[in-house]
């Protein structure tokens, strides 16, 4: 079984959000992807006003409707923004089909001033996917580490939130989150480094490692392969692919009455 | 039947890899289906006695390749009296290729050391691989961040030395650039798979590039081998060109010499 924690529509030809997703919906097919979560539209806004973000996630509902029990969509949200990403926490996954949310690189997620929205997701069982990165070359103004992240989630132990990439630099973004037992690591989105999954599983548990491949930018092939390819029990890839996410959605999937 | 033209022995300098002990990444080679992998040697992008790492290395592939290892010693023009070691490379070691790691070693494309060096290796009849580079710049040793091979000088560079087979390793940038169809017109170019991306990245390689200019890489085992094996999942590409990229033309880029 196999869930993805993470998928764009780039990648793929397509006019339209829907013929988009049905290209992608191919590929997962032949990786035997079960479901897949989508976040973000197009064009790409690395700091998007609220408008923009509405319209991102406009997008995503509309390829979702499509897939209701397939596709999960996942909000994209602006910690710049707090009452407007409030709003837009209640219009899609309060009161519409979406059951997470994304931050990307607008607002380090360590500013307290995104407390509210975490603490809003943390009541809705809402997943909480926050990009981080470590370049060595150094981070975006507002891009968070996988510190930054350690920092927000000992402010809100009792909600779960993502390492998004684990930092990219896994050897350091584990390590940064490793203390923190609310954070599990999305390990998608990275080049396919030998010895990732087993650090990962050594240093936090299976149960904290969430497969997701980054398509269309990234291939299926190269991150389902951190998971084959590692040296681990079959047991821990079936969690890593999608035990553990499902388990995460669990609470919210039921709530909005999709099957799984 | 797989030849896997892009591998490396021995250790990476920042890390251990689960596989880097030969014996090991052997078997999984075999248990995977490859049948003939080409390896270059870690230690070739950072030491200076690259004699004693191409000699180390032949005898790896000799001693515990279990038939499966092609040794590919690496060349560094900016070392004192590198021809000789194309010479062992082809005289001592009996090699089919050599690698070049022009970003570690500190030239460019457009230098005259490499014009010379692409000359020199003719007369060898040679393999250049060209490592574009090694791992994500994002993710280097901070005291030793190493920029990809800048390859504006590429098309030139091929343009002046049209008897030089030459594969571009680890290409992922190159492949996006607007010079790719120029450079994959050249007879004499091939390119590994080991960076295609995106979703049906094989689908998407080959129509920009020639299925008969790919060649299966894995860049294991600093990568994960099952990534390039998982790449002919993902794209449906027929058997015709399946076997030509996973065997086929590495198999006839070697009798060409």
């Amino acid at each position: 079984m196999i869930w993805d924690l993470h998928g764009h529509f780039s990648g793929v030809d397509g006019a339209t959000v829907d013929e988009r997703i049905a290209k992608l919906m191919e590929y997962a097919d032949r990786m035997g992807v079960e479901r897949q979560v989508f976040f973000m539209g197009w064009p790409w806004s690395q700091d998007p006003t609220p408008e923009e973000f509405r319209k991102q996630n406009d997008q995503v509902l509309q390829a979702i409707s499509h897939w209701h029990d397939r596709a999960f969509g996942f909000a994209y949200l602006n910690g710049k923004y707090p009452a407007e990403s409030l709003a837009e926490l209640e219009r899609c996954v309060a009161d519409g089909p979406m059951v997470g949310v994304k931050l990307w690189v607008s607002f380090k997620c360590s500013d307290q001033k995104i407390d509210p929205i975490i603490e809003r997701c943390g009541e809705l069982k809402a997943a909480i996917y926050q990009h981080t990165w470590l370049k060595v070359q150094g981070n975006r103004p507002g891009e968070s580490t996988p510190a930054d992240l350690a920092i927000l989630a000992r402010r809100h132990p009792d909600v779960s939130i993502i390492c998004g990439h684990t930092g990219g630099d896994w050897t350091r973004g584990i390590r940064a989150v490793r203390a923190e037992p609310n954070v599990s690591i999305g390990i998608g989105g990275s080049e396919p480094t030998a010895g990732f999954v087993e650090m990962a599983v050594r240093e936090l548990g299976a149960e904290r490692v969430i497969y997701g491949s980054d398509i269309g930018g990234r291939s299926y092939a190269s991150q389902l392969a951190k998971v084959y390819g590692a040296d681990i029990s079959e047991a821990d890839k079936e969690l890593i692919l999608g035990l553990n996410l499902k388990r995460m959605l669990t609470p919210i999937l039921n709530a909005k009455g999709v099957k799984r | 039947m797989i030849t896997d033209i892009n591998i490396n022995l021995s250790q990476w300098p920042f890390r251990r890899l689960p596989l880097d002990e030969t014996s090991k990444f052997v078997a999984r080679l075999q248990q995977n289906g490859i049948t003939q992998a080409w390896a270059g040697s870690f230690d070739g992008v950072l030491h200076r006695d690259v004699a004693e790492v191409n000699a180390r290395l032949a005898a790896e592939c000799r001693l515990h390749g279990e038939g499966v290892l092609i040794p590919s010693g690496t060349v560094n023009p900016m070392l004192p009296d590198w021809r000789d070691d194309v010479r062992r490379c082809h005289e001592q070691h009996g090699m089919r290729s050599i690698r070049i790691n022009p970003n570690y070693h500190g030239y460019k494309l457009d230098d005259p050391v490499c014009d010379q060096l692409f000359q020199h290796v003719v007369t060898h009849k040679l393999i250049v691989q060209l490592v574009l580079k090694m791992e994500d710049v994002r993710t280097h040793f901070p005291l030793m961040m190493v920029p990809t091979v800048d390859m504006t000088s590429l098309p030139d560079l091929i343009q002046r030395h049209p008897d030089v087979r030459l594969i571009l390793m680890n290409n992922y940038s190159t492949l996006r650039s607007e010079t790719l169809s120029k450079i994959a017109q050249k007879e004499n170019v091939y390119f590994d798979i080991s960076h295609a991306e995106q979703v049906g990245a094989l689908e998407k390689m080959t129509n920009s590039v020639p299925y008969t200019k790919l060649l299966f890489g894995s860049h294991a085992p600093f990568f994960y081998l099952e990534a390039a094996l998982l790449k002919f999942k993902e794209s449906e590409l027929g058997e015709t060109m399946t076997h030509a990229i996973q065997f086929g033309n590495a198999e006839r880029l070697l009798n060409e010499q």
